[in-house]
């Protein structure tokens, strides 16, 4: 079981030694519960780095972070929060990157009274009437960027999408997020199966339709097979997807079969702010690599919560909502506030995945959505 | 139609590389008795050795060597240092030492290779398509059919002509007589799970070239293998191939027909979700109906 615990600054440490009672009763702790083995370990590393790069960028010693690996599993997940709440007695739960695990883990910390804020995970039912004032999300919500791709389908002029996502939750609501918005015909709608390696029987059928374009959700490692496969198959109609299976951490093993693919995204590495450019710039030399839609949404949900403490004592709950609902920060995306439900309303881009001094990355080509919330914002009441 | 010769060829490329991993899972299952589930973590060696190997020197046919030597050393060594030790514990002691193994393979190689997966390319030469009369299909995806026989007729070879295929034969039959008559059986345990784990890495390499090499891709190709050799018979290399080529034509095509026939019934997206939901149960209901009509398998002893 891997644990690690970082203190904000070392002062604590030396003061802990001497007086047992002396726990430091004003610093704010918040629980990380991220994914940090096995496959999906990427996303919660990235979230994580971006988070703490944050925290000590920010340099508070009234700020204490415990991270904890959930390995993707929701059982997992719920004893780490249980143990967080109850014997860390943390203040504030975050970094969940899977929205099964988020609906296993955050009623049950809201109902203690918990801030939870999400750095990725938002499932709609979070969103609408189980929307709670103790959650926010940071990210977006799950839906926003498969209504993003359905918008821009539509204004390239798209008539007949053939479309695809997995059969799961997530997957679903993928596909009519993606029509609420779209304009044209399907061509043909296609569920998979989760976890599914080979899409031969899927291009096939896209062969065999008519369809003029193709969009997809297939996140992670099912998403690097698709395109592989639809590179090599010789099909040529463009595609387009959320920004999932083309962020930064899976683009190296794509290569180049992703060139050219039109993605949706409410971050990119070349939004044009100061705060991004910090961001990018220190993360880069942070860490080695380039961040990644992920590594943004930990950064700005760790400058959120520090603008809050800025502002309010978590001692008093209602005030540090309100400060959490001013949104009163620099985010790396440019303007951000949220909606009356607590999900960001923030533009959506379209990118296109480039390469860039021998490194596949992407660059923003167009706007899909300005100003976007939600759809879930009148079904929650507050 | 051309639309159905495709989706067969597809069937038979997946059941190809199923093959792979099942005829190396039943010939261990058969000679040794073991139940490995670290199998799928051989496979997963396989596929990171050849995109190490590939991304240091470019070329493929590099690659596969290393994925086979990679995947036969590190088959080898969990031979000598764990497994033997288990052909006379009970299933459940196996279970739970081979999937021990399973994390320790995937943090090993996470900690090796990192969090990310890995990029390998297929080859210059097989990229593209080829017309086959009306059809499109994939270079590549046809190379792999044509491996996959060519190392079934290997197999039928090393088992049904030379001598070590006579003692494995023998060993699965009765371990105490060939190790009475002077084969060091200690050795030939070795070299038969060697084989199984480097035709594993072969396949995890091959595949790995067309789909996302990352840590964790050898299970879901595990469960299916032993589905193959379930169907097929344990122990038999010709009911791993039919039993491979069954589950793929069973996988690939079920996907496709079903949705297509509820659509008939009901509106599109109903019939995808429950035509989707019902082709993942297929391969389960063909096993089980094998199993009903040959309670052993399709090719099973006894």
């Amino acid at each position: 079981m891997r644990r690690t615990t970082l203190i904000a600054m070392g002062a604590i440490v030396a003061l802990a030694g001497t007086a047992g009672a002396q726990d430091d009763a004003d610093a704010l702790k918040v629980g990380m519960i991220t994914t940090l083995s096995g496959g999906g370990a990427g996303l919660g590393q990235d979230t994580r780095d971006g988070f703490m790069l944050a925290v000590e960028q920010a340099d508070r010693d009234d700020l204490e972070i415990v991270i904890e690996d959930d390995q993707r599993k929701p059982d997992v997940a719920v004893q780490i929060s249980d143990r967080m709440i109850q014997q860390e007695e943390v203040d504030i739960l975050t970094g969940i990157v899977w929205s099964n695990l988020a609906m296993a883990v955050v009623p049950g910390a809201l109902a203690r009274d918990k801030f939870y804020l999400s750095t990725n995970a938002a499932p709609a039912q979070l969103a609408g009437r189980g929307c709670d004032p103790n959650y926010f999300s940071v990210s977006y919500q799950n839906d926003n960027l498969h209504e993003a791709a359905g918008a821009y389908a539509s204004q390239e002029g798209y008539e007949n999408t053939f479309i695809m996502a997995p059969n799961y939750p997530a997957g679903q609501d993928s596909l009519t997020g993606f029509k609420r918005l779209y304009e044209g015909d399907l061509a043909g709608e296609v569920f998979t199966q989760l976890g599914q390696t080979d899409y031969a029987a899927e291009i096939a059928q896209i062969r065999a339709s008519d369809a003029d374009s193709v969009f997809f959700f297939l996140p992670g490692g099912m998403g690097i097979s698709f395109l592989k496969q639809y590179a090599d198959s010789g099909l040529d109609l463009p595609v387009v997807g959320p920004a999932f299976s083309f962020d930064q951490g899976i683009l190296q093993a794509v290569g180049a079969a992703a060139l050219g693919v039109r993605n949706t995204s409410q971050w990119s590495k070349d939004i044009d702010n100061q705060a991004n450019r910090d961001f990018v710039e220190s993360f880069e030399a942070e860490y080695g690599r380039l961040p990644s839609l992920y590594a943004a949404q930990g950064f700005d949900t760790a400058n959120l919560l520090i603008s809050a403490m800025d502002a309010a004592s978590i001692d008093d709950p209602d005030a540090f909502r309100e400060a959490l609902r001013a949104a009163d920060f620099d985010s790396v995306r440019g303007d951000f506030s949220f909606a009356s439900n607590q999900h960001p309303i923030q533009d959506i881009y379209v990118r296109e995945v480039i390469e860039e001094d021998g490194v596949f990355t992407n660059k923003i080509v167009a706007t899909a959505l300005e100003d976007h919330a939600n759809a879930y914002v009148d079904e929650c009441e507050m | 139609m051309a639309l159905l010769i495709e989706q067969v060829l597809n069937g038979v490329q997946s059941g190809v590389m199923l093959f792979l991993m099942a005829a190396g899972l039943t010939l261990i299952f058969g000679v040794m008795g073991l139940i490995n589930l670290a199998h799928g973590s051989l496979y997963m060696v396989g596929a990171f050795a050849a995109a190490a190997v590939a991304s240091a020197t470019g070329s493929f046919l590099l690659a596969l060597v290393a994925a086979l030597a990679a995947a036969a050393a590190a088959g080898a060594l969990v031979e000598v240092l764990v497994i033997r030790r288990l052909y006379a514990r009970d299933h459940l002691d196996q279970v739970l030492a081979t999937f021990a193994l399973i994390l320790i393979f995937s943090e090993g190689v996470r900690w090796i290779f990192g969090s990310f997966p890995l990029f390998l390319d297929i080859p210059a030469a097989l990229s593209g398509p080829v017309m086959l009369g009306p059809i499109t299909y994939s270079k590549y995806r046809l190379a792999l059919i044509g491996i996959g026989l060519v190392v079934a007729l290997g197999l039928f070879w090393l088992t049904q002509r030379t001598r070590i295929g006579v003692q494995i034969r023998a060993g699965e039959a009765d371990r105490e007589m060939i190790a009475a008559l002077g084969v060091d059986i200690g050795r030939l345990y070795t070299f038969v799970f060697a084989l199984g784990a480097a035709l594993a890495g072969l396949a995890g390499a091959l595949v790995g070239a067309i789909q996302s090499v990352q840590v964790g891709m050898g299970e879901p190709v595990l469960i299916l293998a032993f589905v193959v050799i379930v169907i097929g018979g344990i122990g038999s290399i010709k009911g791993a191939l039919v039993g491979a080529l069954l589950v793929g034509l069973t996988d690939t095509l079920g996907g496709v027909a079903l949705p297509a026939a509820l659509s008939l019934v009901m509106d599109l997206s109903a019939a995808q979700a429950t035509g989707a939901a019902l082709a993942q149960v297929g391969i389960y209901v063909l096993m089980a109906a094998i199993l009903f009509w040959r309670p052993r398998g399709l090719y099973g002893h006894g």
